[in-house]
């Protein structure tokens, strides 16, 4: 937007003085200025970059410093490979509970008033839950149905129920799956909302106005629009519980049943020093699904971003 | 129409309150559980012991060394950890927006990198990298804010970056170097103050996130917050939980405080595009 005016411009360069060029950009990259990035790239590289090669190389190093696809055929062994369906099976079904009931916890929530308290103590209140949780909800949760936690103790004797009578399932993957739920619903309210913001009021009324009912409504306008984004959080709320470790650690000290687990046993093991490339190549499994899931993640996105404005 | 809205109303009240009660009871039982969990006395009775010892800073340090010396590890950390992804993330942010607009994929790319890498993940490849901070640097706890730095990138970018676009960092920026001011001066005394609210988010992002984190400390033997209840499981379940409990309100106060300072990021609805 300029204005053409008749006076000469008080900031005209003189004449005979070569005008700045008013975007130096587009004469290819400065060197000077790429001195500015320096150091964020010199951080990146070491403690990013090289961690990466490093894990991806030594997926591909034998014991003897040469190239080879004995890690990788060993993760194909059978105890490592249902570890992976393990970690599969817990993230898928932690992710869909999650999903689900986060999705309504959500929608309970956008009918509230936008700055009202219940949704600003809800939203920290899963803030806290999905981001810090960790070694703490699993302390929270050997309190709550532990040997002696406060609930298993009203079952047995209000109750007369004996919530661990098939064995500890709290310290196995049933008990993995309820904590995990834990942190998972949370993570949902987080990434879901923003999408159920963006659905608008007035998407209802028009489809009133032209006689629709609210069922209508849901399946053929609202339905639509939220599935990429809820598909989308479901897959973020699955990389979630796959790479989750600190709570999976804290409860089960014997045996590893998912694969963040087989990593901590191949990495703290001095058996052999074949398992530590094992461990790697173990890795490279675990970045391989989750990449692919954050694959997936964005394509929706940016699906969902086409409306979400 | 009216009737119909006010019967909606009602009914969305209903099933909020429906959902928030079942729900709410799922999430705060094992919060309650915890509570009472820490103040059992012997035969039903009520103690506050475990609570007492844990204000009692001199008397914990005394009993649980570990603790202490976690706690003030996860504190050094927060502090180091904040000032580093600020110092290099802000300042990097301004610049590749201001003057090399072609890196800015780059750069979005790399910081959003460390979410499709797991902490698990990382910590195997970090192992390495970490012998030769241990040998120039020692072996202190406080070496895992680089660590750290690299985990709460994304977190961090996003709000900058979302700070950053909400105001005309480059009028700004050639309104204050045709002033006189120098760069420094620009990102420090006109673009900072302008996204204090986006900063202070990235900064309370970065405090949960180095409170809560435990994978990596762990794996490295290093010491904190998180790394020192779980130790303290093993021989005290009562005060490992009691402390637990103090973790989490006390990240809950901390994000209720950034809700009502972030109050800022204007919630107006959405715009009309397209």
């Amino acid at each position: 937007m300029t204005v053409v005016t008749p006076h000469p411009d008080p900031v005209a360069p003189a004449p005979g003085v070569r005008p700045a060029p008013a975007d130096r950009r587009r004469s290819g990259l400065p060197g000077r200025d790429l001195l500015g990035v320096v150091p964020f790239f010199a951080f990146v590289v070491v403690f990013l970059a090289i961690p990466t090669l490093v894990v991806v190389i030594g997926a591909f190093t034998g014991d003897d410093g040469g190239f080879t696809l004995d890690n990788l055929s060993a993760v194909g062994t059978s105890y490592i490979l249902e570890a992976f369906g393990r970690s599969i099976l817990l993230s898928a079904v932690t992710a869909a509970i999650g999903a689900v009931l986060g999705a309504l916890l959500a929608y309970a929530l956008v009918t509230a008033k936008p700055d009202g308290v219940l949704r600003r103590v809800v939203t920290s209140a899963a803030g806290v839950l999905a981001q810090f949780g960790g070694v703490t909800l699993a302390f929270a949760f050997m309190a709550t149905i532990g040997l002696s936690g406060f609930a298993t103790l009203f079952l047995r004797d209000h109750l007369g129920i004996d919530i661990f009578s098939h064995g500890v399932w709290l310290f196995e993957l049933p008990g993995l799956l309820l904590v995990y739920t834990y942190f998972q619903v949370p993570l949902m309210v987080i990434v879901f909302l923003p999408a159920l913001d963006g659905i608008r009021p007035q998407w209802r009324e028009a489809a009133e106005s032209l006689g629709g009912s609210t069922w209508q409504y849901w399946r053929l306008v609202a339905m639509p629009l939220l599935a990429p984004p809820f598909l989308g959080a479901t897959l973020l709320l699955f990389a979630n519980a796959f790479s989750a470790y600190a709570t999976a650690a804290a409860l089960v000290s014997q045996g590893s049943p998912i694969i963040p687990l087989q990593i901590r046993g191949a990495l703290t093991s001095e058996v052999i020093l074949g398992q530590q490339n094992l461990g790697k190549a173990m890795a490279l499994g675990m970045i391989v699904v989750v990449a692919l899931v954050m694959w997936l993640y964005a394509v929706l996105q940016r699906r969902s971003s086409r409306w979400l404005g | 129409m009216a009737g119909v809205i006010k019967r909606r109303a009602r009914r969305q009240r209903a099933f909020r309150w429906t959902i928030v009660t079942l729900l709410g009871t799922f999430f705060l039982l094992p919060l309650l559980a915890m509570l009472e969990f820490t103040t059992r006395g012997p035969n039903g009775t009520i103690t506050l012991d475990t609570w007492k010892l844990l204000v009692d800073w001199g008397q914990l340090g005394e009993t649980y060394p570990d603790l202490l010396t976690g706690v003030t590890n996860s504190f050094g950390l927060v502090l180091l950890t904040v000032a580093l992804t600020l110092l290099l993330l802000v300042p990097t942010v301004v610049w590749v927006r201001l003057r090399l607009p072609r890196l800015r994929r780059l750069v979005e790319f790399l910081c959003l990198l460390p979410l499709t890498i797991p902490a698990i993940v990382l910590v195997v490849g970090l192992a390495p990298v970490y012998a030769w901070v241990t040998y120039f640097l020692g072996g202190s706890a406080l070496t895992l804010t680089f660590a750290y730095t690299i985990l709460v990138l994304p977190y961090a970018y996003r709000s900058i970056d979302a700070g950053l676009s909400a105001i005309d960092v480059r009028t700004l920026a050639e309104a204050s170097r045709s002033l006189g001011a120098s760069w420094a001066t620009v990102i420090w005394r006109v673009v900072l103050p302008n996204i204090r609210s986006a900063v202070l988010s990235a900064a309370f992002l970065t405090v949960a996130l180095v409170l809560g984190e435990f994978t990596i400390a762990s794996l490295l033997n290093r010491s904190n917050l998180q790394v020192a209840i779980n130790l303290l499981g093993k021989s005290s379940a009562t005060m490992s939980v009691a402390v637990s409990l103090t973790a989490l309100v006390l990240a809950f106060v901390l994000l209720m405080l950034l809700s009502l300072v972030g109050g800022g990021r204007r919630r107006t609805s959405p715009k009309e595009t397209r």
